[in-house]
């Protein structure tokens, strides 16, 4: 029994070496009641050039890939046409003042500390799709874009 | 006799000092009273952005004079947007922490461009989780667009998947304790260029 769960964790290994998308940090901020949509917040990093083509959250009747853009001191928020381009090996951070994975039509509030999941689409130059599961911690809704180490993950290790 | 005239002399070196060390301090005082050094954009005397009669979130009507001895930092926004709301509003608490014991001498006011989905109960928890004393106050349609008119704000909603966003203006507002607009500073700035101007406006600059 011992060594087929060990077998098994191997075989997570293996599988976690091919990804072809490695995920980091992933966060949402987190709601008050009746608030109808938030963003989630990551790092991601592609092993091939891929693009970001879709999401969805159990937590949310529709989620979109947003760039948020400041044009002329107005502030504009835009589903990224033909998905979010990742190029091999450089991370694209997905953060406040750029990127987010908009959850939109939310189906209750997100609370503070609450794992939210989300499914990403990556879509490769073959066509060929792949679906990431990530699982994003809610920060409070006060989070600054910022790493904070207090609420874990590997990026706040390393400062 | 020439003790008499080496006097004048120096009674009208004395007077020269005198009158170059008012110029100079006449100078400085210029300086400091006329063109206080502002990062955010000087809007006094611009003939806009005088007042507002909107609701806060517990159906009270409120007015600039409401607010009168404390400066306003005023932001428009919406609660369902993830990303430069939030940021304006950490940024705004962050300010009031800055100024210190300052701090409670602003009021931090943020106005919905969303009324329709930002109804009281999520204005009041949304802008509570930043700061509880941070003020939300909204409008029905008309009067939410006569305002931003009033203060030069640009909104619009704009379709997303089966829901909509809002385009608007991410500039903040800041009135002195007289109830005038003063600045505008840019979403770009930090706490610390928003403190540094806010702290001159509260000492009468």
């Amino acid at each position: 029994m011992k060594r087929f769960a060990l077998t098994l964790a191997a075989l997570a290994v293996a599988a976690a070496a091919h990804a072809q998308v490695t995920v980091k940090d992933p966060w949402v901020r987190a709601t008050v009641p009746q608030q109808k949509a938030t963003g989630a917040f990551m790092q991601l990093t592609a092993a091939q050039d891929v693009k970001l083509v879709a999401g969805s959250s159990p937590v949310a009747g529709v989620v979109e890939i947003h760039e948020m853009v400041m044009d002329n001191n107005v502030m504009k928020m835009r589903e990224v046409p033909g998905g979010l381009p990742l190029s091999a090996g450089k991370t694209v951070d997905l953060k406040p003042g750029g990127y987010h994975v908009m959850l939109m039509d939310l189906k209750g509030q997100v609370k503070d500390g609450e794992v939210v999941p989300v499914s990403l689409v990556f879509e490769g130059k073959d066509g060929k799709k792949q679906t990431v599961e990530v699982k994003a911690p809610a920060r409070p809704l006060n989070a600054a874009a910022k790493t904070d180490p207090s609420q874990g993950g590997h990026a706040g290790m390393k400062h | 006799m020439a003790l008499f005239a080496r006097s004048d002399a120096r009674t009208v070196l004395i007077l020269g000092w005198a009158a170059l060390v008012c110029v100079l301090a006449a100078c400085q005082r210029g300086d400091e009273s006329v063109a206080p050094s502002f990062r955010g954009l000087d809007l006094a005397g611009a003939p806009y952005g005088r007042d507002f009669r909107l609701t806060d979130a517990d159906g009270r009507e409120r007015t600039l004079a409401d607010f009168k001895g404390k400066a306003v930092l005023l932001y428009f926004g919406f609660t369902q947007c993830p990303d430069v709301c939030p940021t304006a509003l950490i940024r705004a608490a962050e300010v009031r922490k800055l100024l210190g014991a300052e701090g409670d001498k602003l009021q931090v006011i943020f106005i919905t461009v969303d009324p329709a989905r930002d109804t009281p109960e999520v204005i009041k928890a949304y802008t509570a989780a930043f700061d509880p004393s941070f003020i939300g106050l909204y409008g029905d349609a008309k009067r939410t667009r006569e305002t931003a008119d009033e203060f030069k704000v640009y909104y619009k909603q704009v379709p997303t998947g089966s829901s909509y966003t809002m385009d608007h203006s991410a500039l903040s507002y800041v009135f002195d304790p007289q109830g005038r607009l003063r600045l505008a500073m840019r979403h770009e700035q930090t706490a610390t260029d928003y403190a540094h101007d806010i702290r001159q406006v509260l000492a009468g600059k």
